[in-house]
């Protein structure tokens, strides 16, 4: 293809996505969209999955029944949205085992907050509010982005996100109004991942690498420090209403801008943590990669078996 | 209170809060994406038979018992659950063994629990085979994969299956209450179901081209609350959260 030619398929594709037209896998597309969807999808993906192992970490531990259930359906429904996204990915021509491979071998990032320990059962209530309610802000725009698969994905991803995020409000409700443990429980808890929620919204715009060309292509719609904002506005009045506290002492309502006014956020925790430092760095990635490696002969197995059936089934058939 | 009734449901309960548990902590570390679902499937089917169970139970016991209190209260020796449920997971393979072993024998539980004289009982068991005959497809799937597979998932599931086997005999004991519970026209008698359970074991196990155990030590005791050194452990954790934070509501 010429590059004259290149430039003119460049151009519809642009225009396509200027009026609002998804995107599908069989559709011509610039390979940097491909490579920055892939980059995206994939980063999105891992989370889930990564996601898994800190609230997975209460399942045996649930204090009733019924929180039980309910944890166990949320990590599961973390795996299903992984299963999906990986899926999405795939459509754009890059397979799962390579996905993972990635993964594992840090080439690929997931969210940095999954990288905090989960160490009171109240973990479970402000990972539910603050960390699915910072997720459902980043990701409810993409519902509208350029690539249908992904905004396919994303519509029932935020749908499930909206329900986790309420049932872990509710599970700091009942702490709130519980026992004076209960209630420093919680407090406890959102001291721990009040910064780190705020830092999963990315970088400040200044920082931030990927921005003007992904606004272009509508994986994403609003910048990283609107979208922090957004969250703490959010966010503030829920904590005031089961009388739990901001740990922020700058924290302030600006009549001005009708916006709480915040506190600096420390940026060197957050690289150090996406550097691959963070409290649990290590133990997310063993986690993943044992679970990859002891799983290798079951893998295998299935495969034997299905090539198996498969030429038993020739014979029968000649 | 009807101390054999009672006794009687936690005995068909206590199956699956275990099972339920054991297969939580797989959560997240399964071989793939589709069989970590799968298995917390099945452990959520489990976990929500336990309620309906329990609710029903604490509903005999009277003083303001609640389905938390008979899940997560009682001393180990309380606990009558078979010795399979309990055991570790040693591997995948351990895995899907112990769940095999025991879907087989829950299908032809349940089959015969439908006809209970009591109707909560009938009701529940006839819910829930519905997610046990799914179970029992995904597990005996998995023993056909596994055993003609490849080499060495044949002698991991052979493995398995040697150690577990020492566990299925106590599936068809009877205790004092289940005897009673029985003739009154309300349980299953287990002893009737067993020919059967080895048939189909049987035959799964020569599809899946795998060796039946020829030992005929079995073990039992978990139906009269002595477990396995394992139990101990499962329990901790389990009990962990209303033992640290007595009489609080979550």
């Amino acid at each position: 293809m010429s590059e004259e030619q290149l430039k003119i398929l460049e151009a519809q594709f642009e225009a396509r996505i200027a009026r609002d037209e998804k995107i599908e896998p069989k559709d011509w597309m610039p390979e940097k969209y491909r490579k920055t969807h892939i980059r995206q999808m994939s980063q999105h993906a891992h989370s889930e999955i990564v996601g898994m192992l800190p609230e997975g970490n209460w399942i045996t531990r649930a204090p009733s029944l019924r929180r039980k259930v309910a944890l166990l359906a949320k990590v599961q429904d973390e795996a299903g949205h992984g299963l999906y996204l990986y899926s999405a990915c795939e459509t754009l021509g890059i397979s799962r085992d390579e996905l993972y491979e990635q993964l594992h071998t840090g080439k690929a990032k997931y969210s940095s907050i999954f990288n905090y320990p989960t160490v009171t059962w109240a973990d479970m209530g402000a990972i539910g509010w603050l960390v699915d309610g910072a997720a459902i802000i980043n990701q409810v725009p993409l519902c509208s982005t350029s690539y249908g698969p992904y905004a396919r994905a994303m519509i029932r991803v935020c749908k499930e996100e909206s329900f986790h995020q309420r049932q872990g409000y509710e599970i700091m409700i009942k702490l709130a109004n519980g026992t004076p443990e209960q209630k420093e429980m919680a407090q406890d808890a959102l001291n721990r991942w009040w910064w780190p929620s705020l830092m999963m919204l990315g970088p400040t715009d200044a920082e931030s690498v990927h921005t003007e060309q992904s606004m272009k292509w509508k994986l994403k719609r609003k910048s990283n420090d609107d979208l922090r904002q957004q969250f703490i506005d959010q966010t503030v009045p829920q904590a005031d209403l089961i009388g739990l506290t901001i740990p922020d002492p700058d924290l302030k309502w600006n009549e001005e801008r009708q916006s709480y006014d915040f506190g600096p956020i420390n940026w060197d925790e957050f690289w150090q943590v996406v550097k691959g430092h963070g409290p649990c760095n290590k133990e997310r990635m063993n986690a993943r990669v044992g679970a990859w490696e002891r799983g290798t002969w079951v893998r295998d197995a299935a495969m034997a078996h299905a090539e198996k059936q498969a030429s038993k089934k020739l014979e029968k058939a000649m | 209170m009807k101390e054999n009734l009672y006794k009687y449901i936690l005995g068909i309960a206590d199956n699956s809060l275990i099972l339920g548990q054991r297969l939580g902590e797989l959560c997240g570390h399964g071989p793939n994406l589709e069989t970590d679902i799968a298995c917390t499937n099945i452990s959520l089917d489990l976990f929500g038979q336990v309620r309906s169970y329990y609710q029903y139970a604490a509903k005999i016991k009277g003083e303001n018992a609640t389905e938390d209190d008979i899940a997560f209260l009682r001393k180990e020796r309380e606990y009558l659950n078979v010795l399979l449920v309990e055991q570790p997971n040693t591997d995948f393979a351990y895995t899907i063994t112990r769940q095999f072993l025991f879907d087989v024998y829950h299908f032809l539980f349940l089959t015969e629990l439908q006809k209970s004289h009591d109707m909560t009982l009938a009701a529940i068991a006839k819910k829930s085979i519905k997610e046990v005959s799914y179970h029992r497809r995904f597990s005996s799937d998995w023993m056909k994969r596994l055993g003609d597979g490849t080499e060495e998932s044949k002698q991991r599931i052979q493995d398995a299956l040697d150690a577990l086997w020492t566990y299925t005999d106590e599936l068809f004991h009877q205790t004092e209450a289940d005897k009673i519970i029985v003739s009154e026209n309300i349980g299953v008698d287990v002893t009737t179901l067993k020919q059967l359970y080895y048939t189909e074991v049987e035959t799964i196990l020569s599809e899946a081209t795998l060796e039946v155990p020829e030992s005929k030590w079995f073990q039992k005791g978990g139906k009269d609350g002595i477990h396995t050194e394992h139990m101990g452990y499962l329990l901790s954790d389990l009990q962990y959260m209303q033992r640290t934070y007595p009489n609080m509501e979550w």
